[in-house]
């Protein structure tokens, strides 16, 4: 994985004093709250209901052993013990003290890690395919790209207040796992009938309160040019965009309002002449950073055979083992998802079981998911049992991958102040409710998304089931939605009718499933089933 | 802030860190040629007034508008309604691009953190609606060692850095 050059290193040291510098000017008085409240913002650093959350950045979710350990000293020493993983693939504290952010920020710069542009009105976290350089289907690793973007879009002056956030991610694989077309700019690198690299690029998507799917503005954008072009985007958006309501400043609105032609027209124009300009980073700064990224030695002449003689042991092999490139060789997956746990939640003890395992048995790397689970990207086949038995440990082998139980769910009013209704009560019942595993199996991949308001951060928008939380005459009320998707056939969910109270909704969602179980075909999945027959083929089902 | 005369004036023209010695708000000035007096006057008006020399650049407008004008241009006064409000970045960088080499004064919602961007957009100086702490805007200004990407000053960007 990359590692900082004296260079990256003293730009994060500078963010620190950077930060160091403003929070003591906040604490001076030297600044209002509102003016305090868009820095701290740039840095990950949003006041919750009870407390300071912290995010930290996890470059397209790859991590190693050392920062995983130090997010787990981080998490014992500053917060409570334990730290989330996000959509974003990032990690979040939500008990944190003003007066320590800048602390925390020096101790993830001695790891190489920071919180630079984890939240506010700038260019986040790059995403990334959780499987990068693993996955059999991909045609190169797309990380190196995400890198390099994550550079260059490091304190990028012109863009320093945009109209709102804006997401990047990059895929380099047919299936998509990183719900790439959700995002504001996503890219899928492809090849040309040349030979030659370039991008796919996808602009304008977006959860939220006016979901978008992303369209797509170029078919081969060269590689050498996709900063060029990713200027020209963001250039557009920052000029044009409306600056009078807050709601409606996603790039989505600017791209919907002037449609997809003028917007892609606009953009061209502005790319021809950026292009001009001569500030795209050459083939040789590419190739420095893709060197961090060649593939790990794998050896060879292993077995590919796994032992499956404990009955236990198979169950979770064949929930959470992937396929990799390389024989003999594993995707481990570890669910984040207990059934009476709080999705994406782990503890510092945890992490430091995990970090041991990534540094043993993955060549000390692991990745996080968008899905709020773990990843050990690189595993022997023959270690899987001895990794399963140190998950089952630590309480870290539920076998649910993808399963009704692997929920996404938003931290909700537990924790947050946009909150209008509870996202992890509903997301515990369901689990609880959909606990037998035998009886997850046969459901099949079904991913539930839950959101407790309509800023939509549990993807709602793209859950084969949703269910959004709203704020209903003082009480919570929850709506559900049918037929979402984040994978490379990327669907908006449906609202299905009237909405329910939080025993009702997981009633509705019970019902919801069990219609499919009666309709469905051989080899259906719920999303299958629910694009055969429709909203009608449900409804009855649902409400009777 | 006078350590590094190399990070001076927008794309190469005049123009040092060390802000003209003078009146009360002269440190937040980055030139080293006379101030215009004339007062600025909006876009519109400035394109009808073929003896204008100053124009104000509000945040919705297009200041590409400026191109056919751009050799009578003096000073461009880009406003800030809100600090949030991001337009004024991509207007002095444009300006920048297209080849003006004077005064481009940020006025409005200005505060210390925004300076160093706005420097780097090509802004030459300063008027805030509420003064700054000089010492701040110094630290400000000297934080940051490097930078990541070109922009309308002339800093070299780190991948150019470690390539030679």
């Amino acid at each position: 994985m990359y590692k900082y050059d004296q260079y990256d290193q003293a730009m994060v040291d500078a963010r620190v004093e950077d930060f160091r510098d403003q929070t003591r000017r906040r604490l001076e008085g030297k600044m209002t709250d509102d003016q305090f409240k868009p820095l701290r913002l740039k840095n990950g650093l949003y006041l919750q209901l009870h407390a300071y959350m912290l995010r930290v950045a996890i470059p397209y979710g790859t991590l190693n052993s050392r920062q995983l350990r130090k997010l787990a000293h981080i998490a014992r020493t500053y917060d409570r013990g334990y730290g989330h993983f996000t959509t974003r693939q990032n990690l979040q504290y939500h008990w944190i003290k003003l007066e320590q952010a800048p602390d925390i920020l020096a101790e993830l710069a001695e790891v190489e890690m920071h919180c630079i542009q984890t939240s506010g009105e700038s260019i986040r976290n790059i995403s990334a395919d959780h499987y990068a350089g693993a996955a059999a289907d991909e045609i190169m690793d797309p990380r190196p790209w995400a890198e390099t973007l994550r550079q260059m879009t490091t304190f990028m002056p012109e863009f320093s207040y945009l109209p709102r956030k804006f997401k990047i991610a990059v895929i380099a694989a047919k299936e998509d796992r990183a719900a790439m077309r959700w995002h504001d700019f996503g890219l899928r690198i492809v090849k040309n009938d040349a030979g030659e690299i370039g991008f796919e690029v996808y602009p304008g998507g977006g959860m939220g309160r006016t979901p978008f799917i992303a369209y797509k503005s170029s078919d081969f954008v060269p590689q050498h040019q996709i900063f060029s072009y990713l200027q020209a985007v963001l250039r557009v958006w920052n000029r044009n965009a409306r600056r009078d309501n807050i709601h409606k400043q996603r790039m989505k609105i600017l791209v919907h309002e002037l449609g997809e032609e003028e917007f892609t027209r606009q953009v061209e124009e502005e790319f021809q002449h950026i292009l001009t300009l001569g500030t795209d980073f050459p083939q040789a700064e590419y190739e420095r950073i893709a060197a961090y990224f060649t593939p790990p030695p794998f050896e060879t002449g292993l077995p590919d055979e796994i032992d499956r003689s404990d009955p236990d042991f198979a169950v979770w092999v064949d929930q959470q083992v992937a396929p990799h490139k390389a024989p003999g060789y594993a995707i481990a997956n570890i669910s984040l998802k207990p059934i009476q746990g709080i999705g994406g939640d782990m503890t510092a003890e945890q992490m430091e079981v995990v970090a041991d395992l990534a540094e043993r048995y993955s060549f000390d790397e692991l990745r996080v998911a968008h899905t709020q689970n773990l990843v050990l990207p690189h595993v022997r086949k023959a270690d899987l049992y001895a990794i399963w038995q140190a998950l089952r440990e630590a309480g870290l082998a539920d076998a649910n991958l993808d399963l009704v139980t692997d929920i996404i769910a938003c931290p909700g009013l537990d924790y947050c102040t946009l909150a209008n209704a509870r996202s992890i009560p509903v997301a515990q019942k369901i689990a609880e409710r959909f606990a037998d595993l035998d009886r997850q199996k046969d459901l099949g991949e079904l991913k539930i998304k839950i959101s407790g308001c309509i800023n939509a951060c549990g993807h709602h928008h793209a859950g084969h089931i949703g269910i959004l939380g709203v704020d209903r005459k003082g009480t919570e009320n929850y709506q559900l939605l049918l037929g979402g998707s984040g994978d490379e056939e990327t669907s908006q969910a449906k609202i299905t009718g009237p909405g329910f109270d939080e025993a009702g909704i997981v009633d509705a969602v019970e019902r919801a499933v069990e219609r499919y179980r009666e309709i469905r075909e051989p080899g259906e999945r719920f999303l299958d089933t629910y694009r055969r027959v429709g909203m009608d083929g449900f409804k009855e089902a649902i409400y009777g | 802030m006078a350590d590094d005369p190399s990070a001076g004036g927008p794309g190469g023209g005049p123009g040092t860190l060390e802000p003209t010695p003078g009146g009360e708000r002269d440190w937040l000035r980055f030139r080293d040629d006379p101030a215009p007096d004339e007062p600025a006057v909006t876009l519109d008006t400035f394109l009808d007034q073929s003896n204008a020399v100053s124009v104000l650049i509000e945040a919705g407008d297009d200041v590409r508008r400026l191109a056919p004008v751009l050799d009578r241009v003096r000073l461009v006064e880009i406003d800030f309604p809100k600090f949030r409000d991001g337009r004024g970045f991509s207007s002095a960088r444009i300006l920048r691009e297209m080849g003006y080499k004077g005064e481009i004064k940020a006025i409005g919602d200005v505060l210390v953190d925004l300076i160093y961007f706005m420097r780097r957009c090509g802004f030459d100086s300063f008027a805030p609606n509420v003064p700054l702490d000089r010492a701040d805007v110094e630290s400000v200004l000297n934080r940051y060692p490097h930078v990541y990407q070109h922009a309308a000053a002339d800093d070299v960007p780190i991948w150019q850095l470690r390539h030679g």
